[in-house]
């Protein structure tokens, strides 16, 4: 069988993502090297600029802080913060409410987020920085409507925090599965086990899914719970 | 030599005087058939025999990128400079038969991009003139402001003011006219990708400020092309070819390679594509290095150079050509 050691990155790897727990409490993830597909984060840093746009989720809360912590005392009054619970239900409206941004909006989800975020992008001028932290899906989908407004897609900073659970593209139906845990899954649209590849689409803003017993059907190894 | 890739034979169709600085040079197939197609932005190498000198000098495709017919290319007259410039407003005539390279495009528009902001000094204008040709045709947005010395230097203003309107905004030196470019940055849409080709202290004013208001860098695009710098005469030893060749004052190193008939890669000869960068194998001195293409820690390691732009001073340097 052609197992998908042939996409070369070790998925038979059963380690899980090593996990540390940082000074302040939050959860950083140090993902392993990878293909150059696999996107990369960085820690978020103030950057001068007219304006400042921040989009997080869940643990992604705990950069935002930093970010503003590390900023100057006219940071907050430039700075304009879309928030929403993250994929694990992790929800620090509280702590950011009390930043005292110029703007802080709490969506319930990034969909309901869109047309927001969608303005803010139209009305925005060259200059403003973006920052992007909290999961892989809300980094990647944010990225993407950025990149949709034309700058380039290495013109934002990200930082990764919190869950490490995946977006997945089916190859085949196509359909996305949100919050992938398990590797193989089962697309959660046309029902085939699907192997989680660390290959990457900044234009779809998702990893991509491929059919694991395509030559063997019915041979599907066990899924292991690999990103949570 | 094959160094700068291949090369098309062509015939100089027409010779216009823009104004007192700057000739306009149109080339055209000997047998009439279609130049390759380019974007806007490209250059291309003009090989010149200036009697017994061989130059090479990079310059801008200024026609619209929809016409094949033939390649134009403005020159201004330098006459300080090496040249290169010189010749060509000296002694190019229609009818003459020339050499020239395949077209470069090392300043492409990003088509990515919600709008075009293009900032042009001088002769710095002829890439956007292709460039705004071509984003005319597909209907992009663009917003020129060109800084000219006066209404006289001014090439093409005229033209591209009747042709394009409010999108083109022009500012004499002499009458005391500035680009206002704090306010000019500040007031673009996201998405806006920042265009600058003239002079280097143009260049160095647009993308520093740009950097100062937050503009990203992968959004600011500037092209500059080098004239080699004269300097001392120094030799230097071709391990791979086992030649010793000696570089004159106003010979940049590239130049004395290909006129001991050894072939070397380039393609901008003016510090800026990369093409031509070439393994130190040894190196008693100092390197001048004058590209924009290296690293500063690869500057400082002092194990490559790019012969088009740069020199050597020192007892002796060794290259892996």
């Amino acid at each position: 069988m052609a197992g998908p050691d042939a996409f070369g990155e070790g998925i038979w790897a059963k380690k899980k993502p090593g996990a540390q727990t940082g000074a302040a409490g939050m959860t950083k993830t140090v993902f392993p090297p990878s293909i150059p597909s696999r996107p990369t984060y960085g820690v978020l840093a103030p950057r001068p600029g007219p304006a400042h746009l921040m989009i997080a989720d869940g643990d992604g809360a705990g950069a935002v802080l930093d970010l503003v912590g590390a900023g100057d005392a006219g940071m907050a009054a430039g700075s304009h913060l879309i928030y929403l619970p993250g994929p694990d239900g992790t929800d620090r409206t509280a702590e950011l409410a009390a930043l005292g941004l110029a703007r802080f909006h709490r969506a319930p989800s990034f969909a309901a987020a869109l047309p927001r975020l969608r303005k803010v992008l139209g009305d925005a001028h060259m200059g403003v920085q973006i920052y992007l932290a909290g999961s892989e899906g809300l980094i990647g989908q944010a990225q993407r409507e950025v990149m949709e407004a034309g700058l380039p897609h290495d013109a934002v900073q990200t930082e990764h925090r919190g869950t490490t659970v995946r977006r997945v593209q089916c190859v085949h139906c196509k359909g996305i599965t949100e919050n992938v845990a398990t590797d193989p899954f089962t697309c959660g649209h046309c029902g085939l086990a699907l192997f989680v590849r660390d290959h990457y689409s900044r234009r779809i803003a998702a990893f991509q899914g491929v059919n694991i017993d395509a030559e063997d059907p019915g041979l599907v190894p066990p899924p292991v719970e690999k990103f949570r | 030599m094959s160094g700068g890739g291949a090369r098309i034979a062509v015939r100089v169709a027409e010779v216009t005087e823009v104004n007192a600085l700057i000739r306009r040079i149109r080339f055209v197939r000997p047998d009439g058939g279609p130049m390759p197609a380019f974007s806007g932005g490209a250059h291309t190498v003009v090989e010149m025999d200036d009697h017994g000198t061989r130059r090479r000098n990079p310059y801008s495709l200024m026609g619209d990128p929809a016409d094949t017919t033939g390649y134009s290319i403005a020159v201004r007259r330098d006459d300080a400079g090496r040249g290169g410039s010189l010749f060509l407003h000296r002694h190019v005539v229609p009818g003459m038969d020339m050499v020239i390279s395949h077209p470069v495009n090392l300043f492409a528009l990003d088509l990515r991009a919600k709008k075009h902001l293009m900032i042009a000094g001088g002769i710095g204008i002829t890439p956007f003139l292709a460039q705004i040709a071509q984003l005319a045709a597909l209907g992009g947005r663009f917003e020129l402001h060109y800084a000219t010395r006066n209404p006289a230097l001014c090439a093409y203003g005229d033209e591209l003011a009747a042709r394009y309107g409010g999108r083109v905004h022009l500012y004499h030196d002499d009458a005391g006219q500035m680009i206002d470019l704090p306010a000019l940055l500040a007031g673009q849409p996201l998405g806006t990708h920042l265009y600058v080709c003239g002079p280097k202290g143009m260049i160095r004013w647009v993308r520093s400020s740009a950097e100062s208001a937050g503009w990203p860098r992968a959004a600011v695009h500037h092209e500059e092309f080098l004239a080699p710098p004269p300097g001392k005469v120094f030799d230097v030893t071709l391990a791979a070819s086992g030649k010793t060749i000696t570089v004159g004052t106003h010979q940049s190193l590239l130049e004395a390679i290909e006129a001991a008939g050894v072939d070397a890669p380039y393609l901008c000869r003016g510090g800026a594509c990369g093409q031509c960068e070439t393994d130190v194998l040894g190196c008693d001195g100092t390197i001048r290095h004058n590209d924009h293409w290296l690293t500063e820690a690869q500057k400082a390691s002092g194990q490559k150079i790019m012969p088009c732009v740069s020199r050597f001073e020192g007892r002796s340097l060794v290259l892996d050509r």
